[in-house]
């Protein structure tokens, strides 16, 4: 057998329950892939050793006993370091949480637990999640097991590099305004944002309450269905919890793509879009059409303003999420004369640039004399994306576009360009203001031999199109290259 | 010359109808975030808003006469629950984490000056 740490769930999966793989042999695959790799990749800011093989031994024993509590039973899973894990160090890359051992454990977590799932670490992210490359993480930028010159993507940067390079079966992600499917592009793996509710955001540390959506990162589409299904459902710990009937994510998966309808969004694949990446595209929309689809070019003119108002409504949100962070309850705190000294002084130390700087921007946007102007009006324009949407799948089933416009850029290419780093959510932001679900997949590389995603985006409730949608373009891609360092020689 | 509301109205069609110059009182928005930030940061942070501004200004370009707008993606009104006593988080777990912490509370420096 190959190594068990370039395994999909599913062929994991398999293994556990034909006898061939024990949990804890699939683990300790994982972790040497991870003592591999991590000094070049260092997708990880906490490794569980103990929990994770207690997790691994326990597993194991239930299928001895005959106990199968479904596919992530054994499964070696990280999580995004912005998801509470009790007694377990939590700092979405932040300063200011470091040291924090939550006193709780964030419902993902719980329900990853109960799944039988072996909870391998914490990975990087952009500090707060507020980042398209994890340069932002107070911790070290995370780097792109394709190249190590370049980003993942971000935020959740390490989940995305961890997946591709076998340090994780699998990962969960926190996806804003893309933070799951543009690094998932980057990385080479497959990233699903979906339906805002759907997942509880109960433990997730908040960034944009209104945006904010658990997805999961893994190598195949069938993988990420798995764990949308292991995660998913009614948790009234969340107030914004989806309280309705959960469609079944998987029931269409296998159909193909013959007689739907695949709306192209011209704002969102013309300009600025890499011409390697345009063209892999095109590919694809190529192989669909011989596949059966009918490919219809739509406009949703809105979404040029998306972006702009994506970076008044976000910022907006985190300023007033963010005002918790004041060194009274947890964290770092400052000396100060006074309580406003102490929280100027701890909050000024603890949070780095970008995080001040989205926090001034929210401020600004709420503050008097400017409400109606910026946040009011971003508010408005968020109605006629969602409008937009709405007509758009009156003409199609489902939309697509490249996930980012670009393949992986370089450490430090966009540091001190806020602009240029937020155009790399470009395609991914407008689904987030509207709530719908998406998913990127990954279909070739650019002649530097870094991957390019495809996305698909489906209406509030229809994963089980978007995943009907998304296994076809797999199956069509049929892409399987590999990280040179996802493996024991490229690594040594 | 006074204009009707209503010749108003029609003039604003197709022009942005609220541009509202962005000067920015860094000092200001900075005391009401809490963050106590030294003049040089104070100045390059302005500056940065400022462009950043510029582009998210581009909103106001969008005609939204009578647009409704949108805070929540899921069209829901308020979730309750029953009014029931639960089990909350373990006070002392709590407090371990706390950076200061006196009999049971959080500690912070005085609020108030005496008398």
């Amino acid at each position: 057998m190959s190594d068990p740490a370039d395994l999909t769930i599913v062929e994991a999966a398999a293994a556990l329950r034909s006898e061939d793989l024990t949990a804890v042999e699939l683990l300790a695959a994982v972790r040497r892939r991870a003592a591999m790799t991590e000094a070049n990749i260092h997708a990880y800011l906490t490794i569980d050793v103990e929990g994770a093989e207690a997790s691994a031994r326990a597993a194991d024993d239930a299928f001895a006993g005959g106990e199968d509590r479904g596919p992530l039973q054994g499964i070696p899973i990280a999580l995004k370091d912005n998801m509470v894990t009790r007694g377990l160090e939590t700092t979405a890359s932040s300063q200011i949480l470091a040291g924090w051992h939550p006193p709780y454990d964030a419902t993902v977590v719980t329900r990853l637990r109960d799944a039988g799932a072996v909870i391998v670490g914490k990975t990087n992210l952009d500090e707060f999640a507020m980042g398209s490359s994890t340069e932002n993480s107070a911790y070290g930028t995370s780097r792109n097991p394709w190249d190590p010159e370049r980003v993942p993507g971000g935020s959740s940067g390490g989940s995305a590099a961890a997946v591709a390079v076998g340090s994780a079966l699998a990962a969960l992600g926190s996806d804003t305004g893309g933070s799951v499917r543009q690094p998932a592009s980057l990385c080479g793996v497959v990233g699903m944002k979906p339906t805002y509710g759907l997942v509880s955001r109960y433990g997730l540390i908040a960034f944009a309450s209104s945006l904010d959506q658990i997805g999961p990162i893994t190598r195949s589409v069938a993988d990420a269905l798995a764990v949308l299904q292991g995660i998913s459902g009614h948790d009234p710990e969340d107030a914004t919890s989806y309280r309705g009937e959960l469609p079944d994510f998987g029931s269409q998966i296998d159909r193909g793509v013959e007689g739907l309808k695949i709306g192209v969004v011209s704002e969102l694949s013309g300009e600025g879009t890499e011409p390697a990446v345009a063209a892999e595209f095109r590919t694809m929309l190529q192989r669909l059409e011989g596949a059966g689809a009918e490919i219809k070019e739509l406009s949703l003119p809105s979404t040029a303003y998306a972006l702009s108002a994506y970076y008044l409504i976000a910022p907006a949100e985190c300023s007033a999420n963010l005002a918790r962070f004041d060194g009274v309850r947890f964290g770092l705190r400052l000396d100060g004369g006074t309580v406003e000294e102490m929280m100027g002084a701890t909050r000024a130390a603890g949070f780095g640039p970008e995080v001040i700087r989205r926090i001034l921007l929210g401020t600004y946007a709420l503050s008097a004399g400017y409400y109606d102007a910026f946040y009011g009006q971003a508010q408005k324009v968020r109605t006629l994306v969602i409008d937009d949407f709405k007509q758009a799948y009156e003409q199609a089933d489902v939309l697509v576009t490249p996930t980012s416009p670009t393949t992986a850029f370089k450490v430090g290419e966009r540091t001190d360009d806020p602009l240029a780093m937020y155009l790399s959510d470009l395609c991914t932001i407008p689904s987030n203001l509207s709530g719908d679900p998406g998913i990127s997949v990954p279909t070739g590389v650019d002649d530097a031999g870094l991957p390019i995603g495809f996305q698909v985006l489906a209406p509030a409730l229809a994963e089980p199109l978007m995943f009907r949608v998304a296994q076809a373009v797999e199956d069509l891609a049929g892409f399987d290259a590999r990280p040179t360092l996802a493996s024991s020689e490229g690594a040594a | 010359m006074v204009c009707s509301g209503a010749l108003l109205g029609e003039i604003a069609v197709g022009v942005p109808s609220r541009l509202v110059p962005i000067d920015i009182d860094i000092a200001k928005v900075a005391r009401l975030a809490r963050l106590g930030l030294s003049e040089e940061e104070l100045a390059a942070y302005g500056s940065q808003l400022e462009s950043i501004l510029e582009h998210a200004a581009r909103v106001q370009a969008l005609p939204t006469e009578g647009v409704e707008p949108t805070a929540h993606p899921l069209p829901m009104v308020n979730a309750h629950r029953s009014d029931e006593i639960e089990p909350t988080l373990d006070r002392d777990e709590v407090l371990a984490q706390a950076p200061d912490h006196v009999d049971g509370f959080f500690k912070v420096p005085a609020f108030l000056e005496d008398e």
